[in-house]
């Protein structure tokens, strides 16, 4: 019963936060709440049974405790004409719990991810809010102080109050923009999880989870747009590949290396599935080709059987709609695969990427395949000064040791 | 309906030759007039050089005059609006028009009552 709980927890917080939130206006009461809720389900569950509706008894429950809550904290005079104002709220009409809910969470998601707000403010915001991850989960994730991180939520919500950021969808014309930062926010939760492997792996691995989650519901809510189902098809597809993407000690194996009989074939469905949906609209944005190029990596049954020139050119597309160096890097391992090490090398060369590490891993690898050696080794000696991270250093000195 | 003050952040240093800010100015004008006609505008204005600042504060029980604004810095408060809008958003859209006009950054901040 505890995993069940567990799991409508997991599925039903931010539902539920964003049902109480349009209800009485306030993103603190909501989330007590909504807690109070889950900590009555606790009690009673286990002896009464799951009720037929979970996501309807807690609604229901939570916006019965926050009026509680309410005439309890109902001191000053307008609390209290508050409280009957919702008190008459809730004898008149009962909270729509389909329908009008779907909204509730988009403009959730919308209110987290404002402008107004500091981009890790908007991170925090989202998983705790659309979440439901504690203070302590988010804080740990990010490898902030729990007190950093308790401090940035409760300045956030202060600003969405003070300053009233509204609860709000973007009108149509407003809503590419507003919607871009949403989308930033999710892929940031998921590259948290994905790329960094210091601290707590379990919390990291969750993260993933949830921006896969948040993406899902994104896709749900907002079918129609391309680059919210290229998001979740990006997201999808690239985490297919994690049972392959490290050995049991934790070592990183390259996409080359990998065995692919290990890739999760559902989730290359899935997310194979949804590149072939939005591209058929014909508006193609960054995520949507960055998923199609890992569409074309889950085509090929073995490394050598990718189709190189395909990628090229989508990465040429994508170089044209979003230009960038790091994307001009990675268009050129790719030409490397296609043209050979030379050619490559010499779109490398071109790019001011100096103090990343990743461009002097790359030049490395592609002066070993030449045979340059010495430079190879300076190379890596580059890279290995400008990375932290445990599973890549390793990798990097193994493939330098492999020069001599 | 909450009031925001739209501040307008200007540099430190002389203003434009009147042939830069004459059509600036016009243009200020009528977003002001715009924002009249919404029913936003609630006050606006813009101020003299830092220069022509004075402080009062309370020392030692009196109250003492000095010259000279509070903090120095490379920008100052160069003017302002306060205007009455639904939200934020609202607040922002007309930011948008008044920086558009302006060519400089303004901060948007919220009054503390609502009005």
């Amino acid at each position: 019963m505890h995993a069940e709980i567990e799991r409508v927890f997991r599925e039903e917080y931010g539902r539920a936060v964003a049902v109480l939130v349009r209800f009485f206006g306030d993103i603190d009461l909501a989330e007590e709440a909504v807690q109070d809720a889950f900590g009555e389900a606790v009690r009673r569950w286990p002896s009464a049974g799951l009720p037929p509706s979970p996501a309807g008894w807690i609604i229901t429950t939570a916006r019965n405790r926050g009026i509680d809550r309410h005439r309890r904290e109902a001191t000053r005079e307008y609390r209290h004409a508050e409280a009957v104002r919702l008190g008459r709220l809730h004898a008149g009409e009962e909270p729509p719990e389909e329908g009008p809910v779907r909204d509730d969470r988009l403009r959730l998601i919308f209110t987290c991810c404002h402008p107004s707000l500091a981009v890790p403010a908007q991170v925090a915001l989202t998983l705790r809010l659309l979440g439901g991850l504690t203070t302590t989960e988010i804080a740990h994730a990010f490898l902030v102080p729990e007190p950093t991180m308790a401090q940035r939520l409760v300045r956030a919500k202060g600003k969405i109050r003070k300053a009233g950021i509204p609860y709000r969808v973007p009108h149509e014309a407003d809503l590419p923009a507003r919607l871009r930062a949403v989308l930033t926010v999710v892929y940031l939760i998921f590259n948290e999880g994905y790329s960094a492997s210091s601290g707590d792996r379990l919390v990291r691995e969750d993260l993933c989870a949830e921006a896969v989650r948040l993406g899902r519901l994104l896709a749900e809510l907002m079918p129609d747009e391309p680059e919210v189902l290229g998001l979740l098809a990006l997201m999808l597809l690239t985490e297919s590949r994690r049972p392959a993407r490290t050995t049991t000690g934790g070592d990183l194996v390259l996409l080359a290396d990998q065995d692919r009989g290990r890739w999760d074939r559902a989730l290359i469905d899935e997310g194979q599935n949804l590149v072939r949906r939005c591209l058929r609209r014909n508006r193609p944005g960054p995520y949507q080709l960055q998923a199609a190029i890992n569409a074309v990596h889950s085509d090929a049954p073995t490394a050598a059987d990718t189709d190189w020139a395909q990628i090229v050119q989508l990465y040429d597309q994508l170089l044209a709609l979003s230009p960038g160096p790091v994307v001009a890097l990675n268009r050129a391992i790719a030409v490397a695969e296609r043209s050979g090490p030379a050619t490559a090398l010499s779109l490398v060369d071109e790019l001011d990427l100096g103090a990343y590490y990743l461009f002097h891993a790359v030049r490395a690898d592609l002066l070993r395949r030449l045979g340059r050696r010495a430079e190879a080794a300076e190379a890596y000696d580059r890279a290995l000064s400008l990375t932290e991270n445990a599973a890549e250093r390793r990798l990097l000195t193994q493939r330098r040791a492999a020069l001599t | 309906m909450q009031q925001y003050l739209l501040n307008i952040q200007q540099p430190v240093g002389d203003p434009p030759p009147p042939e830069v800010l004459e059509p600036i100015m016009r243009e200020l004008t009528a977003l002001n007039d715009e924002m009249r006609a919404a029913g936003v505008w609630v006050f606006a204005g813009g101020l003299h050089d830092p220069d022509a600042s004075s402080v009062v504060r309370v020392k030692d029980g009196e109250v003492v005059v000095t010259d000279g604004p509070y903090v120095e810095g490379k920008e100052h408060v160069g003017g302002f609006t306060v205007l009455r809008a639904a939200d934020l958003d609202e607040a922002l859209k007309w930011a948008g028009r008044l920086t558009r006009v302006l060519g400089l950054p303004i901060e948007v901040r919220p009054f503390h009552d609502r009005a």
